[in-house]
């Protein structure tokens, strides 16, 4: 599977989590933090971006910081998958 | 989409029946009554391929596709339900391990798992922390050498405690949070206490688990420190609550079995009200297994909607079973509640499924709350 651009990944992040909490959001929206979810979303999106973009989150990587926010899970799933910034996601 | 099973899916099913029918069942009323399940059991599973199936062939398994893990887990459902809650809680183990151990670890286990010479058991609730599972409260301090973390607490109601061989364990680190780690039964400073007489699941012996400062390695750590919630429980429950939900239409299809026969060799099943509870018992079956295959679906493909498609589809078909169950004892009337029949084991196995792997109310709230998140 290949991973797709960076901009791209925003769209179809954004497009998952807009139809799974039925709202619009922005993109550094903490969707934690706002109460949109309950903790087991943290676990669904996991699933999300290794079955959507092929990546496999590691265990050092289960950090709800990754996963919080459109702008975060693109830089994660773009980190992993190498076309992102060197720096470590959400830093 | 198709919903009739490809025949290489319809004779995997068949073969599952067969061994169900012939190694399982008969042995179902006397786990029930000794409270105990023979050892051999667990040999004769492994044998047939049955532990730990989903694991990948390269990990030892048998890679099988996790629908026909459900029509498995209906089928020795059906005939046994302390056998099915042995897989059930044994899969949940080697799954965690194949996802969230090392490597190290995976070579390690995973191999005794698939072969039986290890069995599995789940220690998540303790006497003050069931439904929710952030509040654990056993403590892995870590130990003075750095090898080590030191287990404190106890794990009630575990599944298969009196036979396992390892476990899962639930347990807080300083500052850290809930984190799992493999604890070999040998270990010292654990001990484990039986818990007979529950009303249901009566031969899948549970027990209480006793840590007493009890050493851990430190590389029998899954995942990392303060993160076992939600990562590890919800991929470890959404595939317990996948099996318990097709055990629970086995459930219901051996009320069916039981309920029609009777029924109509005792001349009830001319009454309409006695065809109300049959028919009942018919629709569950198919619209919870229909619920059940779709989770074992999205399981499979790594769906993010996996973990709410199990919980409907355990919650639907736990409350049929329990449903199907009190019908079945009614159609059988004074029959039904004595120890000739079998409904009244699968009267008091039904219960159980709507407490395990999340209550009716837990499920509820969950679906209620947030089920119009999993793509409907
Ligand atoms: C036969 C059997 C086998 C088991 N095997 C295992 C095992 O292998 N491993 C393991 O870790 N545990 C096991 N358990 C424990 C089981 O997982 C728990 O019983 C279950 O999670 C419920 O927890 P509890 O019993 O503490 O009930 P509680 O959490 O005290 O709940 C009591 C009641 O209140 C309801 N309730 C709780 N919270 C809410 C809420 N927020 N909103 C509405 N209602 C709520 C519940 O649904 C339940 O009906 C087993 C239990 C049984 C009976």
């Amino acid at each position: 599977m290949s991973t797709p651009e960076p901009h791209e990944v925003r769209e179809q992040t954004r497009q998952y989590l807009t139809s799974s909490l039925s709202r619009q959001i922005g993109d550094d929206e903490d969707i934690f933090a706002a109460g949109f979810v309950n903790s087991l979303f943290a676990a669904q999106l996991v699933m999300f971006v290794e079955s959507r973009f092929g990546i496999e989150v590691e265990n050092n990587e289960l950090e709800l910081a990754y996963f919080s926010s459109v702008n975060a899970l693109t830089d994660f799933v773009t980190y992993k998958a190498g076309k992102g910034r060197a720096a470590q996601p959400c830093d | 989409m198709r919903l009739t099973p490809t025949p290489e899916l319809a004779a995997l099913r068949d073969r599952f029946r067969d061994f169900a029918d012939k190694e399982v069942a008969p042995h179902a009323a006397r786990h029930d009554a000794e409270e105990r399940v023979d050892r051999a059991i667990v040999g004769r599973l492994a044998a047939e391929g049955l532990l730990a199936p989903l694991l990948p062939a390269g990990l030892g398994g048998r890679g099988l596709d996790p629908i026909a893990y459900g029509l498995l887990h209906e089928e020795i459902g059906r005939a046994c339900s302390s056998v099915r809650s042995l897989l059930t809680v044994h899969d949940m183990v080697a799954d965690s391990v194949r996802r969230w151990g090392t490597p190290a670890l995976r070579e390690r286990w995973l191999p005794r798992l698939v072969s039986g010479e290890a069995l599995g058991a789940f220690a998540l609730s303790e006497p003050d922390a069931g439904s929710d599972a952030a509040a654990v409260a056993t403590v892995a301090r870590p130990g003075r050498d750095g090898g080590h973390h030191l287990l404190t607490g106890t794990k009630r109601w575990i599944t298969f405690g009196q036979l396992a061989d390892v476990f899962l364990v639930f347990a807080r680190t300083p500052d850290e949070g809930p984190t799992a780690f493999l604890v070999a039964r040998d270990r010292p400073g654990l001990s484990v206490e039986p818990l007979p007489g529950m009303l249901g699941t009566r031969g899948s012996m549970l027990a209480e688990l006793r840590f007493d400062d009890c050493p851990v390695p430190r590389d029998h750590l899954l995942g990392a420190p303060g993160r076992a919630h939600p990562f590890i429980t919800t991929s470890a429950l959404t595939l317990g609550r996948y099996s318990v939900a097709a055990g629970s239409v086995g459930i219901v299809r051996a009320c069916l079995e039981a309920s029609a026969g009777y029924a109509a060799g005792r001349g009830v099943l001319q009454h309409q009200l006695v065809q109300r509870m049959v028919a009942d018992m018919v629709v569950s079956a198919e619209a919870g297994r229909l619920l059940a295959l779709r989770a074992g679906e999205l399981i499979g493909a790594g769906s993010p909607h996996a973990p709410m498609a199990a919980t409907e589809a355990k919650y639907f078909a736990g409350r049929a079973a329990a449903d199907a169950a009190r019908d079945a004892v009614q159609i059988h009337g004074a029959a039904g509640c004595s120890p000739d029949h079998p409904v009244a084991r699968y009267y008091r196995d039904a219960k159980v499924m709507e407490i395990i792997e999340g209550g009716n109310e837990v499920s509820q709230t969950m679906i209620g709350r947030f089920g119009h998140t999993a793509g409907h």
